[in-house]
């Protein structure tokens, strides 16, 4: 029953093939065999998912149940789930157990699914290899040599290896996307503002959106249409009337108008990599899709102006850490400005100090309008590339990542290269677009993934672009060797 | 942009982060890479570019200034490293 996509899982409990009691004993009984292997969960909820397990039985017995009911997911460990630790990747939040649940955990607690317990991540959200992890890397279930992105890359790794039908991720700067990519399944960035952030744990908070990551584009659909919605407890959060993702997937791609962005095929894409997009590109022409040049001339500026806005915005929302009232505290602190150096200092992690420090530079007297008012600027005509594309086209189609999965270790002592591995996917944040990356070919082992960025609140068409190619293509269904 | 030793050092402070000594120079040489990063900002004209704070560029919500919230400072103290009689505890500030 592993194999199983969300969609198919829904259908045999429905028909009573098999109760969810017995699919999430099984999820669990893999994920006990092979996650020594990969070290994609932080905590397991082996009791909690299996009442829930037994509730949704009881509720498709009497026939009440949704889509969702009984489907064992995995949540990132950056929401907060309601008596059950909730770490964010940190030695600071290592003892945290949180009091309340998250809006995404209650929706789909609503929604009758069952965790099966909380993903590896990049401590805070903050790496492309989860490398800076407290509780160490994940692996690539693809090649155990390769890291598998970052931040969300246990809930891209747990996808992979089959010790989930589907997770969820979080998307500051590609987040969802690239681990997606490189851990070949599907996962999708919505508009900002589309998916709650309430008891989301902060990271830069006029980036950081929430998605779905699973093994289609279908999946990701059915899962959005549980997270996506208005929610009073996000001031961010937007009032707009949410589609039915799943209803528009089957609409043909005739006329369809893909923008290519130069920008995304230029120096610094590796060529194979650069191959398996132009393939995706010739299969959606088959499909009648029409494929115009464009260019998005600031492409380049995105990732600087990132690296001024994430860690300006993150310095604040991590000041809330300081060993008060909840998470981490020093040993025998000799004063109050002690008990917050050491316990900030003791609880966070190399690269979250880095970034703080950046973020308290750049937003210090003096800085302000050198860096942080410059950024948001650059941020503004990164935007502006992006609106003037869309009067011309209806997609914009190019890599997600610009190599597959490197190998562990092989970027940790240098940010800066680390940070290029987001080089096509910070700007969608910047712009606030949404964005998904679909599998679409590998490079020896290693999968690649094909980024699709639409106009804002355009999800149903992304999800409908990547189902089409997803009908006429099998990379996504495949499985790696040891995982089967 | 080159980063020293004394610029860490004072926005640590800035930012509450107590830095291990060993620790040091590996700050200073990763901050100076992320400003010359940064840097490349520069080569772009923004004279007359509004600045972007937010996607959306939305107002912020506003709602009738009452109380929404339930009280439950006995739930939410239950994981303070500290409490007594409903306070959280902090080393004493004032002698």
């Amino acid at each position: 029953m592993h194999n199983k996509t969300i969609a198919e899982l829904s259908q045999s409990l429905a028909q009573g093939a098999f109760s969810s009691v017995e699919l999430t004993q099984a999820y669990l009984e893999r994920i006990e065999r092979f996650d020594g292997q990969i070290n994609s969960y932080i905590t397991v909820a082996a009791d909690e998912a299996l009442a829930a397990a037994k509730q949704a039985d009881a509720q498709i017995k009497a026939g009440t149940a949704g889509i969702l009911t009984g489907i064992p997911l995995a949540q990132k460990d950056i929401f907060c789930t309601n008596g059950i630790k909730t770490t964010c990747g940190s030695k600071m939040l290592d003892n945290f157990i949180s009091p309340y649940d998250a809006t995404v955990i209650s929706h789909f607690k609503q929604a009758g699914a069952v965790m099966l317990g909380k993903t590896n991540m990049d401590e805070f959200a903050m790496g492309s290899s989860n490398e800076t992890s407290f509780y160490g890397a994940v692996k690539n279930p693809w090649d155990l040599d390769a890291v598998p992105g970052g931040s969300s890359g246990g809930s891209a790794a747990v996808v992979a290896a089959r010790l989930a039908p589907a997770s969820t991720g979080t998307d500051t700067g590609g987040s969802i996307r690239q681990p997606a990519a490189l851990c070949g399944i599907t996962g999708l960035k919505p508009t900002y503002g589309r998916v709650s952030r309430y008891g989301m744990i902060a990271f830069a908070s006029s980036l950081d959106q929430a998605g779905p990551m699973a093994r289609t584009a279908e999946d990701c659909a059915l899962m959005m249409n549980v997270m996506a919605g208005f929610d009073d407890k996000d001031s961010t959060s937007i009032a707009r009337e949410v589609p039915d993702y799943s209803v528009t997937l089957n609409q043909s791609l005739a006329g369809l108008k893909i923008g290519l962005p130069k920008e995304y095929f230029a120096e610094g894409l590796d060529n194979d990599v650069a191959g398996a997009v132009q393939a995706a590109i010739e299969a959606y022409k088959k499909l009648g899709a029409k494929v115009v040049e464009i260019s998005l001339p600031n492409t380049g500026l995105s990732v600087p102006a990132y690296y001024v806005v994430a860690p300006a915005e993150c310095s604040s929302n991590l000041s809330r850490f300081d060993g008060v009232r909840f998470g981490y505290r020093c040993d025998n602190p000799k004063d109050l400005e002690d008990l917050y150096k050491r316990s900030r200092g003791e609880g966070f992690g190399a690269e979250v100090k880095r970034r703080i420090m950046v973020g308290a530079y750049v937003l210090s007297a003096g800085y302000y309008d050198a860096y942080y008012i410059k950024a948001q600027k650059a941020r503004q005509l990164i935007s502006q590339d992006f609106k003037r594309a869309f009067e011309k086209v209806d997609v914009i189609m190019g890599p997600t990542s610009p190599t597959v999965a490197f190998n562990l270790g092989e970027k940790i002592d240098d940010p800066i290269t680390m940070y290029l591995s987001d080089a096509y996917t910070i700007a969608t944040n910047l712009a606030g677009l949404p964005g998904l990356s679909v599998p679409c070919g590998f490079v020896g082992q290693r999968p690649v993934g094909l980024q699709i960025i639409g106009n804002y609140f355009d999800e149903a068409r992304l999800l409908n672009v990547a189902h089409q190619y997803q009908q006429h293509t099998d990379w996504h269904a495949r499985a790696p060797e040891a995982f089967r | 942009m080159s980063i020293e030793r004394s610029d860490v050092e004072k926005i640590a402070h800035l930012a509450r982060l107590e830095l291990a000594e060993a620790d040091m120079p590996g700050y200073v040489h990763n901050l100076s890479s992320i400003f010359d990063l940064v840097a490349q900002m520069d080569h772009v004209d923004t004279d007359n570019v509004e600045p972007m704070a937010h996607p959306m560029a939305m107002t912020q919500r506003l709602r009738e200034d009452i109380v929404t919230e339930t009280n439950q400072r006995e739930h939410f103290q239950q994981i303070a490293a500290q409490t007594e009689n409903g306070l959280y505890l902090v080393p004493k500030v004032i002698e």
